[in-house]
Order: structure tokens, then C-alpha cells, then sequence
């Protein structure tokens, strides 16, 4: 009850900033339009790169930036908010609250990713539908298995973001590996590039990443790629992933909160 | 005239010597200040990265060889990375114009333009316009073009008034947020996404988007036009041949124009109030 109530505040706390939003929603829309004309030029050189076709690429484009704020592909590495709290030790208060830290930090991210997948992610996934051939599905059971595979990739994106937050512990200013995490969630999510137009072995690795289930499988579900056992396949490799990256986060926590000592005292 | 140029100089001197202070700092977590260098070469060495992904599948993007938009990736990221370097910190203004910390710069006896622009200088983005000049070495070593001393002249103008144009659309956007505080992101799509799109040929877009960065926000003198010119490619919207060329002209009128918007935004201005 706790938790849900700290994902419904956080949910507000970011439906609050309405200018912020909307010019979140106009930057998502110009960067797809951007992106959808080199990939119009990319898959009219090469069609049926990657296996998709073109609606299907540029549904992908439009994907990418409705999930862009919502799974974290945006915010990238680390969570300003909890580094910042380690590096001035007020984590210190956070540690005797009687809720658990991770928990009540993925139930904030959860709202917060819950309004950014509406407020920012149903203009620029309209707009880029209403200009653009789309490959958009029919079946309300897609639909249904997409945002299932959304809420489990924004779980992975938490769990990675706080894994890095924690290196606050041993390295106090955590920029840097928050600019290297971030980085190469862009990357290996599929944002830069579709993972499918990877070459090779190395396009095989990076599918296998955890990144891959913040934009690669979410918008593979939609496509229609993954059906049937497929989707329940792509749906198990996300919750997998949500597995271990927590219970390592958990870990990480407690070596963290019993050996370092908190800045300042 | 005497009073301009005064001030002029003042603010110079206050901003490389608040730049001197930050970089300082900055350089105190000697590996936090390498790491996000090295991340900031990173991040957008991966955007060519994918680039180069691409290629893998094709000879030609828009008619286009590798070479030749690995020149056009390589003049706009130097010059966004010249204008993100030395004006890029000024979208913090909208957090400074929310929080009340304006003020502070309003009291102090130096412009405040220079002070908005200096503060929290980043040296790391020098790692930026490292990479894409490393992509811009490797293209000129690659493009087959007849170099006459015009042509040599023609790429560092080019990088000069591009920077330019950016630096305006960086103040610009620095203006806009004493009205809108918020709207932090919009200039992105403009300083960011302009960069982004300016990067491919454009050939790649259509037509009306071609137009708006012309016409609208004319991003198009960065590289685009110059670099048609310069690879020997027609320009997709038919304009005249001098037109390539009006480059300084356009940076001198986007200059005054951020002058203005910066002047109009200042004079807006309205603490924090309770």
C-alpha cells in the first residue's frame, strides 16, 4: 500500500511539469521526424533490412521515442536524485525509514514512468502514425502484450540505473559512470540503431544484453515479430533479466549500506 | 562606441576568468573530469558509430558516400561542440530563473550575459569536437575533391560561422526560458536535432523540412550549402550558387537577433516571488 502510494506521487510530482512535458513531446517529435527520413533512405537502398519492413521501421522510429522517457533510455545511467542523496549522506535518513530502499525507489520510478509513457510517449507515437505508413498492430491482445513488455523494460532500466546509483557509495561523484551506463543504454537498446541491423555476432551478443528490453523487444512485441510462444519467450528473457538485475541491485545494497561509511560521519 | 567596446572587453575578461575558475574545479576529480570526456567522445562517436552500421548494408545514403557524410557529420559536430563548449551551460538559465539564483548574477558588478554563459563551464566537451574532428580529418583524407585555395579557406569558414549560428541558437533558446523557464528541451531539437539531421545529406529529407532549416531556422548554413558546393553536389532547392556562400552573412544577422532576444528575455525578467 506503501509503495503504491509512493508510485501515485511520483506519478503527480511529474504530471506537474507541464511546459517540461510539453517540450519533451516537441523534441521527441523532431527527432522522429529526423530519424524516420534516414531510415526511409535506409530501407529504400536496402529493403527488408533486419527483417523489417518500412512501415515497420518507422514504427520502430516512433516507438523509440514514445519509450524514450518512460523506460529510461533518456535519463540514460544513473538517478541524479538517489546519487545525490548518497554523495551529501542524507541516504542516511533514507536507511532508517521503516520502507525498503530499492522498493520504494522502483515504486517512484514506476510512476514516474507511468505518466511519461502517457505524457510524452502518445503525441509523438500519434503524430508519427497520423504522417508516416505504420505498422501499427490491430489485435488489442499485441497491445496487451506490449505493455506488458514495456512495464517489465522499465523495470530492467530501473534496475540497471540503480545499480550504477549505487557506485556513489565507493566513487561519491558518479558522473562518470553514469555518462558510460547511459551511453551505452542508447546504444544497445536498440535507440541508435535497430538491434536487428546489427552485423553478425556481435548484433547475436548485443540482443542477449539487458538493454535490449527497453526498446529492442517492446517494439519487436508490437511489430508483430514475437507472436505466441515467441512473445511468451520475449516476455520470460525480460523478466529474467528484471531477476537478476534486482536481486544483484539488493546485493550490491547491502555490501553497500554495511560497509561504507556515510559521508560526513 | 567607446562605452561598447568597454563593456565589450569586461565581459571577455569576466569570462575567462569565471571559465578558469570552473575548469579549475573541474579538475580537481581528475577521474570524473576524464571519464566524461572520454564518455562525451563517446556518446557521439557512437552516433557514427551507427553510421558506419549503416554503410555496412549500403554503398550510398541519399546518393552519398561514406566520405561524404562522414565530412557533413564532422563540420556540424565540430561547430555545435565550438558553440556547446563555450555557450552550452546557458540551459541552465531555466533552473536559475525557477530556483531565484538569477539574482545573484543580476547583483554582481559584471554581465551577466557572460556570467550565464561561463557558469558551470564543462570542459569535457572538448571530447565532442575531438571526435567529430578525428571524423572530419579521416573524410578530408578520404574525399575526392579538387582542393584550389578557395575550397582549403572554405572549411574552416565554414566550421567558424557554424559554430556561430549555434552559438546563436544557444542564446536564443537561453532567452526564451526567462518566459517559458521550463522549455529547457525545446532548444534541443534545434542545437541537438539540428546537428543530428545535419549530419545526413539532405537530399535524405523532404523538401519542406529542407526549407524550414533554410528559411526558418537557417541551420542549412552550417554545412549543408557550403559543403554541397564544395563536394560538387546540387543543392536540392534549387537556389542560386551565391547563396552557398552567404554563410557570415547569416551568422552576423543570427547574432543580432540572439542579441535582441537575449535583451528582451533580460528586461522580462522576474524574480522568483513570495
Amino acid at each position: 500500500m506503501l509503495y503504491a502510494a509512493v508510485a501515485a506521487g511520483s506519478f503527480r510530482r511529474y504530471a506537474t511539469y507541464r511546459i517540461a512535458t510539453a517540450s519533451g513531446v516537441f523534441t521527441n517529435t523532431v527527432f522522429g521526424f529526423i530519424l524516420a527520413y534516414t531510415y526511409i533512405a535506409l530501407w529504400t537502398e536496402r529493403p527488408h533490412l533486419g527483417g523489417y519492413d518500412l512501415p515497420q521501421a518507422l514504427t520502430f522510429v516512433w516507438t523509440g521515442q514514445a519509450l524514450l522517457a518512460a523506460t529510461g533510455l533518456l535519463i540514460g545511467g544513473g538517478m541524479d536524485e538517489l546519487q545525490e542523496r548518497i554523495r551529501s549522506g542524507d541516504i542516511a535518513v533514507d536507511l532508517y525509514r521503516p520502507a525498503d530502499l530499492q522498493l520504494w525507489w522502483l515504486a517512484a520510478d514506476l510512476g514516474r514512468a507511468a505518466f511519461q509513457l502517457l505524457g510524452r510517449g502518445l503525441v509523438p507515437m500519434a503524430v508519427g502514425t497520423l504522417v508516416f505508413p505504420s505498422a501499427l498492430p490491430a489485435s488489442p491482445v499485441t497491445w496487451l502484450l506490449f505493455l506488458v513488455s514495456v512495464a517489465l523494460g522499465v523495470v530492467v532500466g530501473f534496475a540497471l540505473r540503480y545499480l550504477v546509483a549505487l557506485t556513489s557509495f565507493w566513487l561519491l561523484d558518479g558522473a562518470g559512470v553514469s555518462m558510460v551506463a547511459g551511453l551505452m543504454c542508447l546504444f544497445f537498446s536498440g535507440m541508435v540503431l535497430p538491434l536487428n541491423v546489427f552485423p553478425g555476432g556481435f548484433g547475436e551478443v548485443v540482443r542477449l544484453l539487458p538493454w535490449s528490453s527497453m526498446l529492442q523487444v517492446p517494439a519487436d512485441v508490437l511489430l508483430g515479430v514475437h507472436e505466441g510462444v515467441g512473445a511468451a519467450r520475449a516476455l520470460a528473457f525480460q523478466a529474467g533479466w528484471a531477476v537478476v538485475l534486482l536481486a544483484s541491485g539488493r546485493l550490491v545494497q547491502s555490501v553497500a549500506t554495511r560497509k561504507v561509511v556515510v559521508q560526513g560521519g | 562606441m567607446w562605452a561598447l567596446r568597454s563593456r565589450l572587453v569586461e565581459g571577455l575578461r569576466a569570462y575567462g576568468l569565471i571559465v578558469a575558475m570552473w575548469t579549475r574545479s573541474t579538475l580537481a576529480y581528475r577521474t570524473s573530469f576524464l571519464l566524461t570526456a572520454l564518455g562525451n567522445f563517446a556518446a557521439t562517436g557512437l552516433d557514427f558509430l551507427a553510421i558506419m552500421l549503416m554503410f555496412t548494408h549500403i554503398t550510398a545514403l541519399g546518393g552519398f558516400s561514406l566520405p561524404e557524410v562522414a565530412f557533413l557529420y564532422g563540420t556540424s559536430g565540430v561547430a555545435l561542440g565550438l558553440a556547446d563548449l563555450v555557450l552550452g551551460s546557458m540551459d541552465r538559465l531555466g533552473t536559475r530563473v525557477r530556483d531565484g539564483t538569477m539574482d545573484v548574477l543580476l547583483v554582481r558588478p559584471v554581465p551577466v550575459f557572460a556570467q550565464v554563459a561561463a557558469d558551470r563551464f564543462a570542459l569535457r566537451r572538448l571530447g565532442r569536437i575531438l571526435q567529430a574532428a578525428v571524423v572530419l580529418g579521416w573524410s578530408l583524407s578520404r574525399l575526392e575533391v579538387d582542393w584550389t585555395p578557395g575550397k582549403v579557406l572554405l572549411v574552416p569558414l565554414m566550421l567558424l560561422c557554424g559554430a556561430v549560428i549555434f552559438g546563436a541558437v544557444f542564446t536564443i533558446g537561453a532567452a526564451f526560458q526567462f518566459v517559458a523557464q521550463d522549455a529547457a528541451e525545446v532548444q534541443n531539437s534545434f542545437t541537438y536535432g539540428g546537428t543530428t539531421m545535419l549530419q545526413y545529406p539532405p537530399t535524405v529529407f523532404a523538401k519542406d523540412l529542407v526549407r524550414g532549416v533554410t528559411f526558418v531556422v537557417p541551420l542549412a548554413f552550417v554545412n549543408w550549402l557550403p559543403a554541397l558546393r564544395l563536394l560538387g553536389r546540387d543543392d536540392p532547392l534549387g537556389l542560386p550558387g551565391w547563396v552557398d556562400f552567404l554563410g557570415p552573412a547569416v551568422a552576423a544577422a543570427m547574432c543580432g537577433l540572439a542579441w535582441l532576444a537575449w535583451r528582451a528575455g533580460l528586461r522580462n525578467y522576474r524574480s522568483t516571488g513570495s
